[in-house]
């Protein structure tokens, strides 16, 4: 199916990218042709079958409750841009 | 100066006769590399100097005869993997300063084992794509031509070994990122099971599919090295806790009486009729050795990229939420509000390839076509796993080519994703069904490689690498090498 | 109009295990920020979750207490947005299939009616760090120490019809996860907090009105504010002929109103999808029946079984088992002085007030319940009077002493040697022949007169029963 200006406007927005208007027709042309490629599973009958998303078919593992990791904040935050009093800092948010 | 090209295997012995060092080794890789790799472009960092200071020690280990059989060998690691106190790019302009403060599963295991990075290799960023075109460090070329691409994602490593900078180097395998390079630049490239090896600290792309696996001369030397970095990691839930096998022990097993399983989709019309030639002559090896051709069916193979192609960049949109500028990686400069951090960020930060899956992988997920393409997607996925379980019942492996051409120019598909994406046609199935698979050089179509694609069933290594073995051991394909062929 | 209120809670109750909940992180609260942040909770690059075995086990735990059933197959799934204080851009949850489905909670109204609160679904979450908004160089600063952290949100049917019975029920569900030992239950750190989905329609009508969400209440007083602000303002848009907007609102707790949370603006478009890097949970009938099998006592079970056990009234009782902590210490005065009357009036009254002076929670007290016991245990020897005990207790309170040790070093033991006593009664007769007069006269009131000299004299250390026996035998004879 193809893509509107709209629609690429709202996924960008989803996934936080700015799409210059420079941009958009050609990624407009790319997802497009991408949908149209994978829309060629609408051919194949699932009724019968489960989702399958995952390989592996054993349950989750469960780890013993221990508080048992070094922390090492001030090697952690050398890869931080921003940071005061051990804070990672953003521009002001208003909730 | 050592013989270019020395296998893992040879190395060891040579190391434990004392007929050379690993400081010499390792000297020769750096040199290798800062003579050839300009033009090569496949190493993102070099480890000069702490390789250099870890071959020393290694030495030392060797006259306390404390020396395993991988000690002071050197190797590269793609670089996606988290290596301490080492940039860990992803080849991303994202992670172009990242200082990983922590090694990798398989980064430490092979560290223990004694191993030597030397530098960590170039690839298409954070692994999306099959050409190495997509790095932020700009593209890696394929050894036997330099205006072809080693394909990718794991080119950088293909190419290095290829071009004999080092014996081994690590990759990851999303839909045929080891697979794929090793055929185009005619080496051995093995994917394990999905959970044989744990993903711990590689940066992830598409985390139902990713699995670490190697790039090397043979399947003896990925036996290897398998040795070491497979089996159980608690850090990972999606990690098996199932016993490792002897590769090494089972490699030379007679492949006389078991059957071989050639899909008959696999030689329709999108595969090069040379090409063609030279798998079939390559099943004739294997009936010369006793084993049988059987014919089967693999009837959604057709469907299998589209799957691959929903399924990956769902898992990846969310995996790569997490470059939002905030706690590592690129920040953009000024950011008026938090949204233009973030989208700017992003924006500048990930390449085109990268945005582009980004937001397919959104699109597939957002409200009112989550059903139509994602869930689809995910029972799909199952038919094609059924697929796969329903041959193994019949036959021991399965057999055929790696790629569906030989190298391909840089350029020539990168503007046509769809183009790119049909390259992973043989080999997105066995990530789709969580199988161990290998490609080996198998021949030779107007003067470049060409790659023989195993498939086993679920935690079968062994299998796998014990069929290529003996292919090995009956061919000199994989001695066959740009520059200098080992014939 | 006549309108009817419809409410629906989501409880957030973090569970009190001491590792985060994908990660081997801390979860103490209060620490310096980011020094619970290992890479885990930062979201870098390449490392993954794995599940807390006690998180679970809490989890089922709790739907085994509010009968509901268990999952045999869970799934974690991925709730994708972005925000500074969610690191990884997607908040590990279940969607689909939780590990709790169903269950219900039964509310007692004052006048003891009970009414049904039916559970949709309790499930196992990731919970979010902090923004910081006080200002960092003009900036909000994010602290991820509480990232990770394991919730379980409890969902309810909108089967609430009022503020007061919202606060009910989530009182009881407090009372519950307390019993169960999940949850700490401290509203102030944020461990247990609710958001409330409020909508109102004309009483009759079937369909249910147009709904809005409050975030993040951490009272009970908010929780009864903020609802019936928020159904005030719905009845007077309604009423006024506006249409009711579906969307997130915030309780100001200074203003006492709701108004729109602005950074929520945007559609829910939460693309959830299952975690690929978390497997399905699959829970057999062992784990299951292994966490059935140390369930504690719930607080209705206790309710029954005091009443039958130590014949006190309904009021005590509830008080008594109001927190699993309070009917413990209870018990263990109780095993000691075998008097449940006395035990509860002290445990009632002077321990609580003593608590309540000092804002200590009764896990902090100053009087063990082995002290208070050794108290009271004097009180039923007749070692002292029940007046003596209320300053032996301030005394013990305060420094900490066991109740025999001041007895003795004060001198306060209870004076029960009849030849003393008769001495006593003899003197007072002796110094007050006026009133010895007028009681022979018919003023019976004055024997208390009496008594009270004698308890004067003696220092309180007089046995009053036997005071008075003696002093009508004396008077009379």
């Amino acid at each position: 199916m193809a893509l509107s200006k709209k629609d690429i406007d709202y996924i960008a927005h989803l996934a936080r990218l700015d799409i210059s208007s420079d941009e958009a027709p050609l990624y407009t042309e790319k997802l497009t042709r991408i949908l149209e490629f994978i829309d060629e599973l609408g051919k194949v009958d699932t009724n019968d079958l489960l989702p399958m998303a995952q390989s592996l078919d054993i349950s989750q593992r469960l780890r013993a409750d221990e508080a048992n990791v070094s922390e090492d904040r001030d090697l952690y935050q050398k890869n931080a841009d921003v940071i005061s009093q051990g804070l990672y800092l953003v521009p002001r948010v208003i909730e | 100066m050592t013989p270019l090209r020395l296998t893992i295997a040879e190395m060891s012995n040579l190391l434990a006769a004392g007929e050379i060092s690993s400081t010499e080794l390792v000297k020769d890789c750096l040199s290798r590399i800062s003579e050839k790799d300009d033009s090569l472009n496949s190493f993102i960092t070099v480890l000069n100097e702490s390789a250099l200071i870890a071959a020393k020690s290694a030495d030392k280990l060797r006259k306390l005869d404390k020396a395993g059989p991988l000690t002071g060998i050197p190797m590269a690691h793609k670089d996606i993997f988290c290596a301490k106190g080492t940039i860990t790019s992803c080849a991303s302009k994202m992670l172009a300063n990242f200082e990983s403060p922590y090694d990798a599963t398989v980064v430490e295991r092979l560290s223990n084992a004694g191993m030597i990075s030397v530098g960590k290799t170039n690839m298409d960023e954070f692994a999306m794509g099959s050409s190495s075109e997509t790095s932020f460090y700009g593209p890696v070329t394929n050894p036997w031509n330099k205006s072809l691409s080693p394909g990718g994602s794991s080119g950088g490593s293909a190419a290095a070994v290829a071009a004999g900078l080092v014996p081994m180097a690590t990759g990851t395998d999303t839909g045929g990122s080891i697979r794929q390079p090793a055929a185009l630049c005619g080496i051995t490239g093995f994917k394990p099971s999905y959970g044989r090896i744990s993903r711990y600290g590689i940066v992830a792309f598409a985390s139902s599919l990713d699995q670490a696996g190697v790039l090397a001369l043979s399947a003896e030397d990925v036996a290897l090295v398998m040795q070491e970095i497979a089996g159980f990691d608690p850090r990972d839930s999606t990690s098996a806790d199932k016993p490792v096998p002897n590769y090494r022990a089972s490699l030379d097993q007679s492949v006389k009486g078991r059957r071989i399983g050639v899909p008959k989709e696999y030689f329709n019309e999108g595969l090069d009729s040379d090409y063609a030639d030279v798998i079939r002559t390559s099943l004739d090896v294997f009936s010369q050795m006793g084993a049988e051709i059987c014919e089967v069916s693999l009837p959604n193979l057709s469907f299998a990229v589209p799957t691959y192609y929903v399924v990956c960049p769902a898992e990846a949109s969310s995996n790569l939420s997490r470059y939002d500028g905030v706690r590592f990686g690129y920040r953009a400069e000024n950011p008026i509000d938090l949204e233009d951090l973030y989208k700017r960020t992003r924006s500048e930060g990930f390449g085109d390839e990268v945005k582009r899956r980004i937001m397919t992988g959104t699109y597939v997920l957002s409200a009112g076509y989550y059903d139509a393409y994602y869930l689809k997607a995910q029972k799909v996925r199952q038919l094609i796993a059924e697929d796969l379980r329903r041959c193994f019942e019949q036959v021991d492996v399965l057999i055929g080519p790696t790629t569906p051409t030989t190298a391909f120019a840089i350029g020539e598909k990168i503007d046509d994703p769809v183009k790119m994406y049909l390259n992973d046609i043989y080999t997105v199935s066995a990530n789709l069904a969580g199988l161990p698979a290998i490609s080996i050089p198998c021949g030779i179509v107007n003067g470049l490689p060409t790659g023989l694609h195993l498939i086993g069933p679920q935690f079968e290594e062994a299998r796998v690498l014990n069929f290529a073995h003996c292919f090995q051991t009956e061919t000199n394909w994989h001695k066959f090498l740009p520059g200098s062929e080992r014939n | 109009m006549a309108w009817e209120t419809v409410i629906g809670l989501e409880i957030h109750a973090q569970l009190s295990t001491r590792s985060k909940i994908f990660s081997g992180a801390e979860t103490a609260y209060g620490a310096e920020p980011n020094t619970q942040a290992c890479l885990v909770t930062l979201g870098y690059p390449g490392v993954l979750p794995v599940l807390n075995r006690e998180a679970v086990v809490m989890a089922v735990r709790f739907g085994l207490a509010v009968g509901a059933s268990v999952a045999k197959r869970s799934v974690f799934a991925r709730k994708n947005y972005f925000y500074p204080d969610l690191p990884k851009g997607y908040q590990i949850s279940q969607f689909e299939l939780p590990i709790v489905k169903g269950g219900q909670i039964t509310l007692q109204s004052e006048s003891g009616q009970e009414k049904n609160i039916r559970m949709t679904r309790a499930h196992l979450e990731e919970d979010a760090g902090k923004s910081l908004h006080e200002d960092f160089e003009g900036m909000t600063g994010v602290d991820l120490n509480r990232a990770g952290t394991p919730l379980l949100e409890i969902v309810s049917e909108p089967d609430l019809s009022s503020a007061k019975e919202a606060v009910a029920y989530m009182r009881t569900v407090h009372q519950l996860v307390r019993y169960l030992d999940i949850c700490d239950g401290n509203m102030q750190e944020g461990s247990f907090r609710c958001d409330a989905n409020i909508s109102v329609r004309p009483i009759g009508q079937k369909e249910l009105g147009t709904r809005t969400e409050l975030k993040n209440l951490n009272s009970f007083r908010f929780v009864e504010k903020a609802i019936n602000f928020e159904v005030d303002r719905q009845i007077d848009l309604l009423e006024s002929g506006e249409k009711i907007m579906q969307e997130t609102r915030l309780y100001d707790s200074d203003a006492d109103e709701t108004r729109p949370m602005r950074s929520k603006e945007e559609a829910n478009d939460y693309r959830y999808f299952p975690d690929p890097d978390l497997l399905p949970l699959l829970l057999d009938k062992e784990f299951i029946d292994s966490v059935r099998s140390q369930m504690p006592e719930l607080p209705n079970q206790k309710l029954d079984r005091f009443a039958i056990e130590y014949q006190l009234t309904r009021e005590e009782i509830e008080v008594l088992t109001a927190t699993k902590d309070t009917a413990d210490f209870f018990e263990s005065v109780a095993k000691i002085t075998k008097d449940y009357k006395l035990t509860s009036n002290w445990i009632i009254g002077d321990l609580s007030a003593a608590l309540n002076r000092d804002n200590l929670d009764i896990r902090d007290t100053r009087v063990t319940a082995d002290s208070l016991a050794g108290l009271l245990k004097r009180i039923v020897d007749q070692t002292i009077s029940g007046k003596i005990a209320k300053d032996v207790f301030q005394t013990m309170w305060d420094s900490g002493d066991e109740a025999d040790i001041i007895i003795e070093s004060k001198g306060l033991k209870q004076i029960t040697d009849s030849n003393e006593l008769e001495t006593l009664v003899d003197n007072i007769i002796a110094d007050n022949p006026d009133q010895v007069e007028e009681f022979l006269a018919g003023k019976e009131k004055l024997l208390g007169y009496f008594v009270g000299q004698i308890m004067q004299a003696s220092q309180g250390k007089a046995n009053p029963a036997q005071v008075n026996k003696l002093l009508r035998n004396k008077l009379k004879s």
